[in-house]
């Protein structure tokens, strides 16, 4: 992984914030923008990104280790690839394994952004990475939610702790003009990066990253890409 | 399978293996035992060749032994234990559980009562079990 630039978790504490979609949605802004960027579902149990861009023929290429398949400009890997999209439930020491597994044989080629979609919570595969992987990076989503942003606030204060960088949080799914998230976020330290109304369209766009990227949820992703880039 | 996988891993085992003879104190190695699981995917004879051409310094006369551990896993429910039957895997399946062992869960249930809950009790990983030599 050491001709990758800048390698992002995308976490948050709570499961349905949106990760998926803004890990994806941000992977494919930054590609259409002429960035290399890589996307790694490390949501092992339920992974999902290669249902919001509508993969479903592509394979890695086996050369010296294994050599993600290039999708919409991106640089993809998942372990449907292997699951085949059957069920795969995983104790913490078996995805820990597979995480393992599939790092040390993934060939990723020079990359700007490498997003990993995480699982949610902070549970094996974030305990791994923040072993594993020096200089790691993390952008928080999460809903206006309190149940949702107080799961935030246990993840930023830990990564606080440990003295790793958060790129900044995303408030997704927003639907009233609160300014909460916003405060909360700056008083954590952190930046709010971007807030992303409730898209009810979106639904219709998985699967499909033409539409996709006609969303309204594209076009705050695609503000969030500019600051990020 | 990709062949560098191998020459990796010899390169690795024969890295662990002078450190092992450095702290044991031995001057010349005669023995490196190293127990590989089924489920690795590796290629035996493509691993000894590897040996034979990278072993060095302690390790140049030394005879590198490579016993496969079978794969056998006991489910977590009912404690059956069970040894994988590749016959009974199609092709895709069984190369997905080269690559990634645990994918095994999206393939295999336990045959007494078809739980996915099981845990692998060998055949995975890489082990060096012997490093014998002279001091």
């Amino acid at each position: 992984m050491k001709n990758i630039r800048n390698i992002v978790a995308v976490s948050s504490g709570k499961g349905g914030v949106g990760k998926s979609l803004v890990a994806s949605t941000l992977a494919v802004a930054l590609a259409d923008n002429g960035c290399k960027v890589g996307l790694f579902d490390l949501d092992f149990t339920s992974p999902s990104t290669h249902l919001i861009l509508g993969i479903e023929n592509a394979h890695p290429r086996e050369e010296k280790g294994v050599v993600p398949a290039k999708i919409h400009g991106i640089e993809y890997m998942s372990i449907i690839y292997y699951s085949g999209g059957s069920v795969t439930p995983l104790r913490g020491e078996d995805v820990s394994n597979a995480l393992i597994e599939l790092l040390s044989i993934t060939r990723w080629g020079e990359l700007d952004f490498l997003f990993l979609d995480m699982p949610p919570g902070i549970g094996d595969a974030t305990l791994d990475l923040l072993r594993l992987i020096k200089g790691i990076q993390f952008l928080i989503v999460t809903t206006s939610s309190v149940l949702a942003f107080e799961t935030v606030k246990n993840l930023a204060r830990l990564l606080k702790s440990l003295r790793i960088s958060v790129i900044g949080v995303v408030e997704n799914m927003k639907m009233n003009h609160s300014n909460i998230v916003r405060s909360e976020t700056e008083k954590l330290g952190l930046e709010l990066l971007g807030e992303i109304p409730y898209d009810a369209t979106i639904e219709k766009a998985i699967g499909d990253v033409g539409r996709l990227r006609r969303t309204v949820f594209a076009s705050k992703v695609e503000e969030i890409r500019a600051r990020i880039q | 399978m990709f062949v560098l996988h191998e020459w990796a891993l010899a390169e690795a085992v024969i890295a662990t293996a002078l450190e092992v003879a450095d702290k044991e104190g031995l001057n010349r190695v005669t023995e490196v035992v190293l127990k590989v699981g089924e489920l690795q995917g590796i290629e035996l004879e493509i691993l000894e060749f590897a040996f034979s051409q990278l072993k060095r310094g302690k390790l140049e006369n030394a005879n590198f032994k490579t016993v496969m551990a079978k794969a056998e896993f006991q489910c977590r429910v009912c404690s059956h234990r069970w040894v994988l039957d590749k016959q009974k895997l199609d092709e895709n399946a069984a190369e997905a559980i080269h690559f990634i062992p645990e994918v095994a869960h999206a393939y295999l249930r336990c045959p007494r009562c078809e739980s996915p809950d099981f845990e692998f009790v060998e055949g995975r990983g890489v082990w060096l079990q012997t490093v014998r030599g002279v001091s």
